[in-house]
């Protein structure tokens, strides 16, 4: 007689991998295995925290985390973090308020006001241009829409919560006051930091 | 000083010291059961708890855990009922901490002309007492499951009542083969026995008697119950984190963290009764009273007071070791179910523990005792 294939694969098959050989069954072995296992763990870790804090070896990492905000893991060239606005050499705004990235915003949460610019060269400047991030979705549209890069998201600023909605919109002279993250991603600018208690 | 008193101050010493011993072993788990988990799995663990920027290692936890726990709302359900429900946590902390009483620590100390054991009650039924009141705690969790007019706490007592029995039933039956060997109920007398040489007709003076070499069968079910009757993962049915909440589902802030407080003081206590019975007591190899007596005739005289202290470190010493393994098994094996715990207690380590009683008799019939 033919074997069915299902006969051979399944777990009422003894042979099928998902049943517990006798020394599995049996327990103990398992259970000093998985002791033992951790025991390594725990005096390997001790070991090598140890050389750290006595010894001071640098190098050695009893753990692998990572002391956030005390330590910060790099973070990539190419993470959006909060928007800035470009500055001229002046120190004016490079942005032109030509709407694009308020257009193509699908967030809604950018708001510019143009008014003239001094210079007849150029056409416009915004006389406001805020930014809501709390309803920000942090897609990058806004960047890749400027004609004249004048937003970026790479400040490297991810910290900026508060306690209240009206806290969350960033104005044009908060905007033009950052600056880009240094090489290993982590922010130069102060992080805009909201007051610490709700304002009542 | 009048006499009398002098004696009670000096009955006071070892109630005092393991009293105080106990305790801070108690609270202290808290921050080791943070640590040592942390450090087993690659973690650092909760080190910020700060006074003026003051952290050490994290200690100030179990103390930031006390405020919290005291300034916390005490809730007590409206269909509770109050009186139990408020007694429960205090019967289960009251015999946890009761349970070390006759758990001698060091051999008897002489001082001032008098001879103290070093134990904090001095009975000739030692072990049977420890097993009663490792027993007893179960009440607290029946009390608390059944007062809390909860469902499932009722299911976390009735689980607690059952995993209890089971256990208990395994780590007498252990106990009994070493009761056998040593031929006393007395807990200072089993310390002491096991100070004796192992077969010398063999061995000579090289191996001291402990339980683990004498019963090694009684070890290992001795500990698998004795870390059920902790109610700790693997056996923590009773509590069933992922399940049922358990016996302590209704409660809330200190009372909660009483709970939490015998599980831990259990923990000592199968770490010291593990100690006691299993891992020498007091024992240091080869020290007898009068100093170190090595196997080869050598011989090193030590005051009385430095061998009772001797003692008493490497007492602690094996206390603190079976709380560093209690706790790896803790962090390591993954937790039983309600019925896999039933099965393991009544099919497993009952008849075995029956075995060992057998097998036993048997070789202390035909060696003769140690």
């Amino acid at each position: 007689m033919v074997r069915s294939y299902q006969t051979t694969n399944t777990p009422a098959d003894p042979r099928h991998s998902s049943r517990l050989s006798l020394r599995q069954r049996f327990y103990v072995v398992e259970v000093l295995m998985g002791l033992a296992l951790t025991a390594v763990h725990f005096f390997g870790n001790m070991w090598r925290h140890t050389l750290r804090v006595v010894f001071r070896v640098k190098s050695a990492r009893g753990a692998v985390t990572i002391q956030y905000p005390d330590e910060r893991r790099p973070y990539s060239p190419r993470l959006r973090s909060l928007h800035r606005l470009v500055r001229r050499e002046d120190g004016s705004p490079r942005c032109v308020a030509c709407m694009m990235c308020e257009t193509v915003c699908p967030a809604h949460c950018i708001y510019i006001v143009a008014t003239e610019h001094p210079n007849p060269d150029i056409e416009k400047v915004p006389e406001r241009f805020d930014i809501d991030l709390g309803k920000c979705v942090f897609c990058g549209y806004c960047v890749e829409a400027c004609p004249e890069d004048a937003i970026r998201m790479d400040t490297g600023i991810l910290e900026f919560s508060a306690f209240d909605r009206r806290s969350m919109i960033y104005t044009k002279e908060a905007l033009l006051a950052l600056e880009p993250a240094g090489p290993n991603g982590a922010p130069t600018s102060p992080v805009p930091m909201p007051p610490l208690r709700r304002p009542s | 000083m009048s006499g009398v008193a002098l004696d009670l101050l000096l009955q006071a010493i070892p109630v005092g010291f393991v009293m105080f011993v106990v305790l801070n072993f108690g609270g202290l788990l808290t921050w080791v059961e943070r640590k040592q988990s942390a450090i087993m799995q690659d973690r650092i663990g909760a080190n910020r708890a700060s006074i003026f920027g003051i952290r050490i290692l994290g200690l100030l936890h179990p103390l930031a855990d006390a405020v919290k726990m005291l300034t916390k709302e005490d809730f007590t359900p409206a269909h509770a009922d109050r009186l139990m429900f408020k007694l429960a946590p205090f019967v289960s902390v009251f015999f946890g901490l009761a349970a070390f009483a006759s758990i001698p620590f060091g051999d008897t100390l002489r001082i001032l002309g008098r001879e103290i054991q070093l134990q904090a009650v001095t009975l000739n039924v030692g072990i049977l007492y420890v097993l009663a009141m490792i027993s007893l705690g179960v009440y607290g969790l029946m009390m608390a499951g059944w007062a809390s007019a909860n469902n499932y706490a009722l299911l976390g007592g009735q689980r607690a009542a059952a995993l209890m029995i089971s256990a208990e039933i395994a780590i007498g039956a252990s106990i009994m083969g070493v009761v056998m060997v040593y031929g006393s109920l007395n807990m200072q007398d089993i310390a002491r026995g096991q100070g004796q040489p192992l077969l010398p007709q063999y061995f000579g003076a090289w191996i001291p008697a402990w339980g683990l070499l004498t019963q090694p069968l009684a070890f290992v079910l001795f500990l698998t119950a004795g870390i059920a009757s902790t109610k700790r993962i693997p056996f923590d049915t009773p509590e069933g984190e992922s399940e049922i909440i358990g016996y302590f589902v209704e409660y809330s802030g200190m009372k909660f963290g009483m709970f939490a407080m015998a599980d831990f003081l259990e923990t000592v206590v199968i770490a010291g009764l593990t100690t006691a019975l299993f891992l020498g007591g007091w024992q240091v190899p080869y020290l007898q009273p009068s100093g170190f007596v090595l196997p080869w005739g050598a011989t090193l005289d030590l005051p009385h007071l430095v061998v009772v202290a001797l003692q008493v470190v490497a007492f602690l010493t094996k206390v603190v070791v079976m709380i560093w393994f209690l706790m790896l098994v803790r962090w390591t094996l993954p937790r039983f179910r309600y019925d896999q715990a039933m099965r393991l207690g009544w099919l497993a380590l009952f008849p075995l523990s029956i075995l060992n009683i057998l097998i036993t008799a048997i070789v202390l019939l035909t060696v003769g005792k140690v």
